[in-house]
């Protein structure tokens, strides 16, 4: 039976992880290679990496240490940020990136997962969406959920998998930063809309959040960040309660 | 030395660098006198299995890898283990090596259940069938990461474990003499499956 996945998500800037709080006032926490080798060690079922930095001297710093860590982390590795041509999906699968994560890359040249789905197969291309309430209706943000798209959320995740994405990961704005629980609201809307895996992301705050994210059957993976990072839920913990919940878990 | 067969179907990072990790030696080539030299061949894939095969046959490979076959260990990987087959029915229907008896289909033709997804994508159970020295380091039912749409039946003969999805039954591993293929990734499947490797390593 396939396990739900629970993924570990690092933000790198300048060589380092930091994680913002409704994506605001970043704070530096760890190397990312000591926390890939903890977060493997711990039983995460997969890694996502964002480059978050601007400058080229970042990015070359980005993909030395996603050499690194795809050099002795033998799980799937999820990288995004600033993924804008094919050639930025070259970069990061040539360092042993398994799947990339467009965002606001999509959003500026919609014709951007289909070449990459073409020419990488769609397991390889996630579609990752920042999304807020806006009068009611789920709406698509850009730029680290800084921009307001006017973009109907759903339907640009409906016209992303038409195009070839293999997966989505919906960050709720809404929900983000502010540990109280999952969007599940929005999460099972996004999940009848499409049928590739939907990994949540943004307000997990306690193992039973976990719980209630797994209760629906739509949802396949959950995602976070600063809860991890501090400690405050740690992993093995976490799946062996979920574990003892019912839910298939890698343990 | 371990030859992993370089004929432009996927990333071979991962798996050159899980054996560099294990410390066996291992060269990316699509040299046929390297892979004559070679105690082990290797044959990675990822992507359609048509494409797949018109670039192996387009390198002069499938004579060499069928000739080594018959001498050393070969291990199949993802779309590397369907290549094993005897045909595959993705869109179209083609030709494998013919090294292993049996043919691939889709998975989704086969699932009861409309509302399962297709890729198969994730972490799976492998429940062993049958006791293998690749199974050596390896426990039953521990956890390996798929990532296909297609997969190999008619080949209960050949099948070493299997991982349930839905109603169907995928075959995760195979073994025909000499040939070993994984549908699964084990340069992804962390610890459980650099022990698999490890095994073929020592095969």
């Amino acid at each position: 039976m396939l396990a739900r996945r629970i993924i570990p998500c690092l933000d790198v800037k300048d060589g380092r992880v930091v994680k913002g709080t409704n994506f605001q006032g970043l704070r530096d926490m760890a190397d990312p290679v000591e926390m890939a080798r903890f977060y493997n060690a711990s039983g995460a079922d997969e890694l996502v990496f964002y480059d978050i930095t601007a400058s080229a001297e970042g990015r070359r710093l980005f993909t030395d240490i996603l050499r690194r860590v795809a050099s002795e982390i033998f799980i799937p590795l999820t990288v995004g940020g600033g993924i804008r041509t094919l050639e930025d999906f070259d970069r990061v699968l040539k360092c042993g990136a398994d799947k990339v994560s467009v965002n606001s890359g999509a959003i500026a040249d919609p014709g951007l997962i289909a070449a990459a789905a073409k020419r990488y197969g769609d397991q390889c291309v996630v579609l990752s969406m920042d999304v807020k309430r806006v009068d009611g209706r789920f709406r698509l943000f850009a730029k680290g959920g800084r921009e307001d798209t006017g973009l109907d959320a759903m339907e640009w995740a409906v016209s992303g998998v038409a195009g070839g994405a293999g997966e989505i990961v919906l960050n709720s704005i809404d929900t983000d930063g502010v540990r109280q629980g999952f969007d599940l609201e929005m999460l099972d809307e996004l999940a009848g809309r499409v049928n590739v895996p939907v990994i949540a992301s943004g307000g997990a705050g306690n193992m039973e959040h976990f719980a209630e994210l797994f209760a629906h059957p739509g949802v396949d993976a959950g995602l976070a960040a600063s809860i991890f990072h501090s400690r405050q839920v740690e992993i093995p913990a976490l799946k062996m309660f979920l574990s003892g919940r019912g839910i298939p878990m890698r343990v | 030395m371990i030859a992993i067969v370089d004929y432009g179907v996927g990333n071979l990072f991962s798996l050159s660098s899980s054996l560099r990790t294990l410390g066996v030696e291992a060269e990316v080539t699509r040299d046929p006198g390297r892979l004559r030299a070679a105690g082990r061949i290797i044959l990675p894939g990822v992507g359609a299995f048509g494409d797949a095969a018109k670039k192996l046959a387009e390198a002069g490979l499938p004579p060499v890898i069928q000739a080594e076959a018959a001498r050393k260990p070969l291990l199949g990987i993802c779309l590397g283990m369907q290549l094993l087959f005897d045909k595959s029915f993705e869109y179209g229907e083609h030709p494998g090596l013919g090294l292993v008896p049996g043919q691939v289909v889709s998975l989704r033709e086969d699932l009861a259940d409309r509302s399962l997804k297709v890729p198969h994508m994730g972490w799976n159970s492998l429940d062993v069938v049958r006791n293998d020295p690749l199974f050596k380091y390896f426990r039953d039912g521990e956890y390996v990461y798929y990532v296909h749409s297609f997969y190999a039946k008619d080949c209960d003969v050949s099948t070493l474990g299997t991982s349930r999805y839905g109603n169907v039954s995928v075959t995760g591993a195979v073994r025909s003499g000499n040939v070993w293929g994984t549908q699964f990734h084990p340069e992804k499947s962390g610890d459980a499956g650099l022990r698999l490797l490890r095994a073929f390593a020592e095969l």
